[in-house]
C-alpha cells in the first residue's frame, strides 16, 4: 500500500485534475454532485499522499536521496525533458500538507458557496489549482515545475477574477497575472541560462553537478542565474516590490484566498527556492539578497498591516509578511526553518482566513474591522479557532507559529546577520499587535447593533477546528525538545540547533508586548481615543501605512508616466518609421504597380514593341561585346 | 554587266523601299495594298537578279496575285466607313520608331561589320532551276513538303471554319 | 560600293524593309495593315534566305527551298488572320488593334 503511493505519487496530482475534466464536462449542472466528486478526489488524493509520506518518513534513507522517477517527455540533441516525480521529505511534507488543505478547504466551501450560481465551476477551479500545486512539488524537472509554476498562475487569475460580475475583482485578477508574469519572465530566463550552461533542467542532476559549477561556468554567471531564478518567487511568494497583487487577491472568494494566497500557491516561490538551494547556496551575494529581501519584506508589510481595516487585507498583509519570512530564512540558509515556517503558516494562515472567511459570511462581507465587535459570544467556534491561530501567529507556546519562528530568528541571528534579526524581531513584535489588534476589534470589546451575526454551518466550522488542532500542535514535531523536523528536512547536513533561551525569550516577550499593546489600545481604551489621537498625531506616517506606503500609485505613476510615454514614444516611431517603412513600401509597390501596369495593356502591339526592343537589347548584348559571341548572332556566317 | 546590276539592284531597292514606306504610311488602306503589290514585284525582281525564277514566279503569283487579292477582300469585308481614314496610326509612333531605328542601325552595323567575313564562293546559280528545285522538294524535302501540304490544308479549314457566319438562331449550344 | 553588289547591299535592303514592315506593325491601327506588314516583313526574310543561297550554297538550293516554305506559311498565315479578323469583325464591328485588349488575361 505504502510501496504503491510512493511509486505512484503521480496519483496526487492526477487525482484532482481528474475530477477538474469530470466536474467540467459532466457534472457542471448538479452543484452537490459537483462538490461531491471533487471533495471525494481530493480526499483520494489526500489518502495517496499521507500513504507516500509515510513511506517516506519511516525509511531512513530518504533522508539524503530522494526518490526519482520520470519518463522522457520529449529529447533532442542537448535538451532532454524529463517527466517525473522527486519525492523526498520536503516535497512529501508539501503533499500531505497541500492536500490536508486543501481537503478542508473543499469541504468548507461547501459551506461558504453555497448557493453560488458558479458552485460548480468554483469547485473544478480549486480541483485544478490543486492538481497543478501538486503537480508543481512533486516536479522533478524545473520545464515541468514551470509548466505547473504558470497552471497555478492560471487557476489564482481565474479564482481572484471569480465574480466576474465585479470589476475590482477583474481587475485584481489582471493585476495579480501581470505582476506575476513579470516574476515569471525572470525565472523563465534563469531556467534557459540553467539548460544552457548545464545542459539539465532535472532538479536531482543539477543538485549533483552544482557543487562543482566551476567546471561549466563562472561565478557571476552563477550569481546571474541566481538572481534571475529569484525573480520568480519574488512575483509568486510576494515579495517586494512585485507584493502589490496578493493584497488585491483578497477580491477571490475567502476559501480561494485561504488555500491559494495564504496557504498554498504563494508558498510555490519559497518552495522553488528550498528546491534549487544548491544553486543559491553557491552565491553568497544571492543567498544575502534572498535574505534581504525577505527581512524587508516582512517588516514593510508588517507595518502596512497595522493600519489596514479590512479584515482580509490586514491577513494579506500579514501573508506577505510571513512569506517575508521565509525567505530570509531561505536566505540565512536554513532550508529546516523556511520549510517548517511554511507549514505552520498554511495551518494557522489558512484557519484565519477561514474564520475571516466565517465572519464575512455571518456580516454579510461587511469587511472593515472597525464595524465588527464582540463577535465571540454569538460564534464562539469561529472566534476561539481565530484566536488559536491569532496565537499561533504571533508565536506564543506551545502554539506552532512559535516554533518556527523561533526557529527562523534563531538562524538568523546564528549566522550572524543581526540587522535581519533585529528586523525581524521588530517584526515579530508588529505581527503580534496586528493581528491581535484585529482579533480584538472583530471578536471582542463591544458589540455592535446592526450586526446579527451568527455561527456558521457545520462545514464550515469542522474545517476549523481541524485547522486549529493543527495550528497547536503543528509545531511540536519540530521543537527543540523533539527535532523530528530538522532530521528529516534539510539541505546539506541536518543540524540540530541548540535551543537559545534568551532569544526565545526576546521572541515570546516581544509577542507579548504586541498583544499587550494591541490589548492597551483597544479593549482597555473603550473609546479608542488614544488609537485616534495616535493617527491624528502621526498623520502622515499613519497616511503613508494607510496607503501602503503608496506602493500602487508609484506603479501607476511609473506605467502612466514611463511606460506611457516611452509607449508614446514607441508609437511615434511605430507610425512614422516602421508604418512608414510598412506604407512606403506599399506605395513603392503601387506605384511601380501603377506604372508597370501600363506595359500589360492587352494590346499586341505594345507587346511586339516590347519583344523586339528585348530582342535587339540581347542582340546588343551578344554581338558588341566579344567577337566571339557574334559568330552566335550571325548564324555561323562568319568563319 | 556588274555596272548594270548595280544599276538594277539600286532601282529595284528604291522601289521597294519607297513602296513599301508608302504601304506604311498611306491613309487608305485599299492604297496600302496597291503599294503592297509593288513591293512584293521589286521582290521578285530581286529574286531574278539572284537567279532565282522560280522563286520570282511563286512571288508573283502567291504574293503578288493570291494574298493581295485575299487582303482586298478582307478589306472589302471588314472596312465599313470612309476608306480615307482607314489605315491611320495610333500613339505608339514615338516609342516605336527608336525601336525600329535601333533595329535598322543594330542589322545595319552587324552587315557593315561581317562584310568581310562573308564568304562569296561562285554566286553562279544553275539555270534550271524549277528542275532542281522540284527534284529536291520530291526527294531530299519530301517531308517538310508534306507538312506544308498539310499545314496548307489545315489553314483552308481553320479559314473556313473560322469565317463561316454563325446565325444567331442557329443552335449552337 | 555603289557598283559592285555584295551580300551586303542584300542584307541591309532586308533589314530596311523588315525595319519598315516592324514599324507598320506596330504603329498601325487598323489589323489588316497589320497583318500585311507582317508580309511585308517575312518577305525581307526571303530576300536574305535567296541572297544568302546564291552567294555561300548556289548548288544546293537551300535557301530557295526555305524562301519556298516561308511562302508557303505566309500564305496560310494571312488566309487564317484574315479569318480570324473577319470573326472578330462581326462580334465587335471593329478591326482596330486599339479597341481590343484582351491579351492580359
Amino acid at each position: 500500500m505504502v510501496e504503491f503511493a510512493m511509486n505512484h505519487t503521480w496519483l496526487v496530482p492526477l487525482l484532482p485534475a481528474l475530477s477538474f475534466l469530470i466536474i467540467i464536462f459532466f457534472t457542471r449542472p448538479w452543484p452537490r454532485l459537483s462538490s461531491t466528486v471533487s471533495i471525494a478526489f481530493m480526499l483520494s488524493s489526500f489518502a495517496v499522499a499521507t500513504l507516500a509520506a509515510y513511506g517516506v518518513f519511516t525509511d531512513a534513507q530518504f533522508k539524503h536521496e530522494p526518490l526519482v522517477y520520470a519518463i522522457r517527455w520529449f529529447g533532442m540533441e542537448g535538451l532532454n525533458i524529463d517527466v517525473g516525480v522527486l519525492l523526498g521529505p520536503s516535497s512529501a511534507m508539501m503533499i500531505f500538507m497541500v492536500t490536508l488543505v486543501a481537503s478542508l478547504i473543499q469541504i468548507y466551501s461547501t459551506g461558504y458557496m453555497k448557493g453560488d450560481p458558479g458552485y460548480s465551476v468554483f469547485f473544478s477551479y480549486l480541483s485544478l489549482f490543486a492538481a497543478s500545486m501538486l503537480g508543481l512539488i512533486i516536479s522533478s524537472n524545473l520545464l515541468q515545475l514551470f509548466v505547473f509554476w504558470e497552471l497555478v498562475g492560471l487557476c489564482s487569475y481565474l479564482l481572484i477574477g471569480f465574480y466576474t460580475h465585479k470589476n475590482s475583482a477583474r481587475e485584481a485578477a489582471k493585476k495579480a497575472f501581470i505582476t506575476t508574469r513579470i516574476g515569471d519572465f525572470g525565472m523563465l530566463l534563469g531556467m534557459l541560462a540553467i539548460q544552457i550552461i548545464f545542459g539539465t533542467l532535472n532538479l536531482y542532476e543539477l543538485g549533483q553537478i552544482m557543487p562543482n559549477f566551476e567546471d561549466y561556468t563562472t561565478a557571476g554567471m552563477m550569481t546571474l542565474i541566481a538572481v534571475l531564478l529569484f525573480i520568480g518567487p519574488i512575483g509568486k511568494s510576494g515579495q517586494f516590490p512585485l507584493h502589490v497583487w496578493l493584497p488585491d487577491a483578497m477580491e477571490g472568494p475567502t476559501p480561494v484566498s485561504a488555500l491559494i494566497h495564504a496557504a498554498t500557491m504563494v508558498v510555490a516561490g519559497v518552495y522553488l527556492v528550498g528546491r534549487t538551494m544548491f544553486l543559491f547556496v553557491e552565491v553568497e551575494s544571492a543567498m544575502y539578497l534572498i535574505a534581504v529581501v525577505g527581512a524587508f519584506t516582512a517588516f514593510f508589510a508588517a507595518t502596512i498591516a497595522v493600519t489596514q481595516r479590512e479584515i482580509k487585507r490586514i491577513l494579506a498583509y500579514s501573508t506577505v509578511s510571513q512569506l517575508g519570512y521565509m525567505m530570509l530564512a531561505l536566505g540565512v540558509g536554513s532550508l529546516t526553518a523556511s520549510f517548517f515556517h511554511l507549514w505552520t503558516h498554511a495551518f494557522f494562515k489558512a484557519l484565519m482566513f477561514l474564520g475571516a472567511g466565517s465572519v464575512l459570511h455571518a456580516l454579510h462581507h461587511k469587511a472593515d474591522v472597525w464595524d465588527m465587535g464582540g463577535l465571540i459570544k454569538k460564534m464562539p467556534i469561529t472566534g476561539w479557532t481565530f484566536v488559536i491561530g491569532g496565537l499561533a501567529i504571533a508565536g506564543i507556546p506551545p502554539f506552532a507559529g512559535f516554533w518556527s519562528k523561533d526557529e527562523i530568528l534563531l538562524a538568523t541571528f546564528n549566522e550572524g546577520h543581526y540587522l535581519l534579526f533585529t528586523l525581524g524581531a521588530v517584526t515579530a513584535f508588529l505581527t503580534a499587535f496586528y493581528i491581535w489588534r484585529m482579533i480584538f476589534l472583530t471578536f471582542f470589546g463591544e458589540e455592535k447593533p446592526d450586526n446579527h451575526p451568527h455561527e456558521s454551518p457545520l462545514s464550515m466550522t469542522i474545517p476549523l477546528i481541524v485547522l486549529a488542532v493543527m495550528a497547536t500542535v503543528g509545531g511540536l514535531i519540530g521543537t527543540p525538545m523533539n527535532p523530528h523536523w530538522q532530521e528529516w528536512i534539510f539541505f546539506g547536513e541536518s543540524h540540530h540547533i541548540v535551543p537559545n533561551i534568551p532569544i526565545m525569550l526576546v521572541s515570546i516577550a516581544l509577542a507579548a508586548a504586541g498583544i499587550g499593546l494591541a490589548y492597551v489600545l483597544y479593549i482597555k481604551d473603550r473609546n479608542k481615543a488614544n488609537v485616534k489621537d495616535l493617527a491624528i498625531r502621526f498623520k502622515p506616517v499613519y497616511t503613508l501605512l494607510y496607503n501602503k506606503y503608496y506602493m500602487d500609485e508609484m506603479y501607476l505613476w511609473f506605467n502612466h508616466k514611463v511606460v506611457d510615454g516611452s509607449a508614446r514614444m514607441t508609437h511615434l516611431f511605430d507610425i512614422y518609421v516602421v508604418d512608414g517603412i510598412v506604407n512606403g513600401l506599399g506605395a513603392v509597390t503601387k506605384g511601380t504597380g501603377g506604372i508597370l501596369r501600363y506595359t500589360q495593356n492587352g494590346k499586341i502591339q505594345s507587346y511586339a514593341l516590347v519583344f523586339f526592343l528585348a530582342v535587339l537589347v540581347i542582340t546588343i548584348l551578344l554581338a558588341f561585346n566579344d567577337t566571339t559571341s557574334m559568330a552566335l548572332v550571325l548564324g555561323g556566317v562568319s568563319k | 554587266m556588274v555596272s548594270l546590276s548595280a544599276a538594277a539592284f539600286w532601282l529595284l531597292a528604291l522601289t521597294i523601299l519607297g513602296a513599301a514606306l508608302l504601304v506604311v504610311m498611306s491613309k487608305n488602306i485599299v492604297h496600302s495594298v496597291l503599294w503592297l503589290i509593288v513591293v512584293f514585284l521589286g521582290i521578285a525582281g530581286v529574286f531574278l537578279m539572284l537567279g532565282a525564277k522560280f522563286l520570282a514566279a511563286i512571288q508573283i503569283l502567291v504574293y503578288a496575285g493570291a494574298v493581295c487579292i485575299m487582303v482586298v477582300f478582307g478589306v472589302m469585308l471588314t472596312q465599313r466607313e470612309d476608306m480615307s481614314k482607314s489605315n491611320i496610326f495610333n500613339k505608339r509612333m514615338l516609342t516605336a520608331a527608336p525601336v525600329v531605328g535601333l533595329l535598322l542601325v543594330v542589322s545595319g552595323t552587324l552587315a557593315f561589320k561581317s562584310v568581310d567575313k562573308a564568304p562569296v564562293n561562285g554566286g553562279s546559280v544553275p539555270t534550271n532551276t524549277v528542275e532542281a528545285i522540284g527534284e529536291l522538294l520530291l526527294s531530299k524535302y519530301v517531308v517538310p513538303f508534306e507538312v506544308a501540304a498539310i499545314l496548307l490544308l489545315v489553314a483552308l479549314i481553320g479559314a473556313v471554319f473560322l469565317s463561316m457566319e454563325v446565325k444567331p438562331d442557329a443552335d449552337n449550344d | 560600293m555603289l557598283t559592285t553588289i555584295s551580300p551586303m547591299h542584300f542584307v541591309v535592303l532586308s533589314a530596311a524593309l523588315f525595319a519598315i514592315g516592324l514599324f507598320g506593325a506596330i504603329t498601325k491601327k487598323n489589323a489588316i495593315t497589320v497583318l500585311i506588314c507582317i508580309e511585308l516583313m517575312l518577305s525581307a526574310v526571303n530576300i536574305n534566305l535567296v541572297a544568302f543561297n546564291m552567294f555561300v550554297t548556289p548548288e544546293a538550293f537551300i535557301g530557295q527551298i526555305f524562301a519556298i516554305f516561308v511562302i508557303t506559311v505566309a500564305a496560310a498565315e494571312i488566309g487564317v488572320g484574315l479569318a480570324i479578323m473577319l470573326t472578330i469583325y462581326r462580334n465587335k464591328l471593329s478591326v482596330d488593334l486599339d479597341d481590343f485588349d484582351w491579351m492580359k488575361w
